[in-house]
């Protein structure tokens, strides 16, 4: 399988990371690099095998639903690239 | 007595006695950070005030008789460690500017334990890389020299800062967090000990995440012993990581000073001798497999049968993760911002400015193997083979108790080589991926050294939370080695 430019466009818009015209050619020869070196998973027989989604040896532990922290308002803040009073600041969303 | 050349057990020991000073031993570091870091650049930044300050408190603390093992021991503290107060970058453009208001559980408990904290080391961006070429703050030199050259070398990666660190004698100890091999690659390529312990050791709380389900924080020091005792501080049960594992903490120290490996089982896995392997790194491996004989263990031939599949499931999965992480940094609540036309232009453009090149693949390769249609022939089939591996090891651990194999491929290489296209520098982790995957201990032990002079290093795999044998037979491998070499720089 083999991504063609506008799939490395694609997933770069996917991905929120802005791609310049001139970085599609050399993305794609890596990707395709790195998807041709995974191929060879295609061979395994993974017939009856449930996935290992993580190296925990344990069941997901459960806390209880309680607050346990909070009204630090301004310590969530101190690194926000841009603020308005007590909220975060974006540019506008809705006209 | 030379302060920078101590093992930290020799520091302990030294502070406890009185016959040394927190501070002093502090001061002689900071001094020969300043000297040396402009060249290796083995710091993203360092904190002198700061590790003076801590310093005279463990002059408090061990006047008052309240010393702990730690208590005045400086460290390096690779900078994808959160500490309150101190700018934490994970060497990356995007979080420049972050100041944590949070302490990360694993500094937390090294900070309780009295440890003097010199500065983040450096890493290779988001600890994705062998090399530390990655950094967006630079790339890390190893003090290391091949004989007759003075080609720069790279300390190997992501925990190369923390590598280069403790072997240019900047720093007793060191933090390090192993994902794929980023402990282990680099202690082998500097002439450290470095352990990987059991995923759902040390908290995983406030260490910046590159793949969850992989990320483990481990110690990097001169020896076996001094790893025993930093993994020990580092450990334990924390109810703000939900992986992290509800056990009581063995004394790993005891287990590193035991003083004989007779009758243990140790399992040669025949997968690990691989087509083109270099000779060097196959006559170190027969020749520790001699030293555990001759110290009365068993050794016994193994098959780990999906080894070669281990790195093609590590380069499906932990890009996933990451690309999922990786998703916060979005230039909204934290770090940098390059404004757009609109909010979605201002992500895109964020990303793209603070994102180095090796980032962007990464979180593109895990974006494109979650993507709807992809889902199952990439990340799914990869997690269905991760569990193979798993199996694997349990089934071989049914018949030993330890693990032999080479470290690294190779010694550590030169600024430029391997770097020709992603895959050839993704295969530096060929032996220390699969240990990761499985979630079992691993530990790198520095065994001798290469023809033109450079450390190689020897891996002990245990069983899950069996930390304990791993470090026995590490010790093993450490005493039949008596590697004492030291780079040029710091003789």
């Amino acid at each position: 399988m083999s991504l063609d430019s506008a799939t490395v466009r694609r997933i770069a818009k996917l991905a929120r990371i802005r791609v310049d015209e001139a970085e599609v050619a050399t993305l794609q020869s890596e990707l395709n690099a790195i998807l041709g070196y995974v191929e060879q998973l295609a061979e395994v027989d993974v017939t009856g095998v449930e996935p290992l989604s993580g190296g925990a040896q344990m069941a997901m532990r459960l806390r209880e639903d309680v607050v346990s922290d909070g009204d630090i308002a301004e310590a969530v803040l101190a690194n926000a690239p841009d603020r308005t009073g007590p909220f975060f600041a974006v540019p506008k969303v809705v006209e | 007595m030379s302060l920078l050349n101590l093992t930290i057990a020799a520091a302990a020991d030294a502070l406890h006695a009185k016959k040394i000073s927190a501070v002093e031993l502090a001061s002689a570091h900071n001094e020969a950070i300043a000297a040396l870091n402009p060249r290796l650049n083995a710091f993203i930044t360092t904190t002198p005030e700061l590790a003076l300050a801590q310093a005279k408190a463990a002059d408090a603390r061990i006047a008052a008789g309240e010393a702990a093992p730690l208590t005045g021991i400086p460290l390096a503290i690779k900078d994808l460690f959160c500490t309150a107060g101190v700018r934490t970058t994970a060497a990356s453009r995007i979080l420049e500017p972050f100041v944590p208001p949070y302490e990360s559980t694993v500094t937390a408990q090294l900070l309780a334990a009295g440890a003097v904290f010199l500065g983040k080391a450096n890493l290779d961006e988001f600890a994705m890389g062998s090399s530390n070429m990655t950094s967006g703050f630079g790339p890390v030199e190893n003090p290391w020299k091949r004989k007759g050259s003075d080609a720069r070398l790279v300390p190997g990666g992501s925990s190369g800062g923390s590598a280069a660190a403790v072997a240019a004698r900047l720093a007793l100890g060191a933090t390090g967090t192993d994902t794929g091999g980023s402990i282990r690659q680099p202690a082998a390529f500097t002439g450290l000990a470095g352990i990987k312990p059991t995923y759902g050791r040390c908290s995983r709380y406030g260490i910046i995440a590159f793949a969850s389900s992989l990320d483990q924080a481990g110690p990097m020091a001169r020896t076996v012993e001094d790893c025993a005792i930093l993994l020990h501080a580092m450990s334990g049960f924390d109810p703000r990581d939900s992986t992290s594992a509800e056990r009581p903490v063995p004394d790993f120290r005891a287990a590193a000073k035991r003083a004989d490996i007779k009758g243990l089982r140790i399992g040669i896995p025949a997968e690990y001798r691989m087509d083109g392997m270099n000779t060097e790194v196959l006559r170190l491996w027969e020749q520790g497999i001699a030293w555990l004989r001759d110290q009365g263990a068993e050794i016994i031939d193994i098959s780990l049968p999906h080894t070669k599949y281990g790195l093609p499931v590590y380069y499906i999965v932990a890009p996933a993760e990451a690309s999922s992480n990786l998703a916060r940094y979005d230039g909204v609540r934290f770090g940098a911002r390059v404004d757009g036309e609109d909010l979605i232009d201002m992500y895109e453009r964020t990303r793209a400015a603070g994102f180095g090149a090796e980032v962007k693949r990464r979180v593109m390769i895990g974006t494109y193997v979650l993507s709807a249609g992809y889902y199952d022939a990439y990340y799914l089939r990869a997690q269905k083979i991760r569990a193979l591996i798993l199996r694997d090891f349990t089934e071989a651990f049914g018949k030993v108790d330890a693990i032999l194999t080479p470290t690294a491929p190779s010694a550590a290489f030169a600024v430029g080589e391997k770097m020709d296209d992603p895959v050839t520098m993704y295969l530096n982790d060929v032996f220390t991926v699969p240990a990761s995957l499985a979630g079992v201990p691993a530990m790198s032990i520095p065994a001798g050294l290469s023809a033109e002079g450079l450390p190689l290093g020897l891996q002990i795999i245990g069983r899950h939370f069996d930390e304990e044998t791993v470090f026995a037979v590490s010790a093993a491998i450490e005493r039949a080695a008596a590697f004492t070499a030291m780079p040029e720089m710091s003789r």
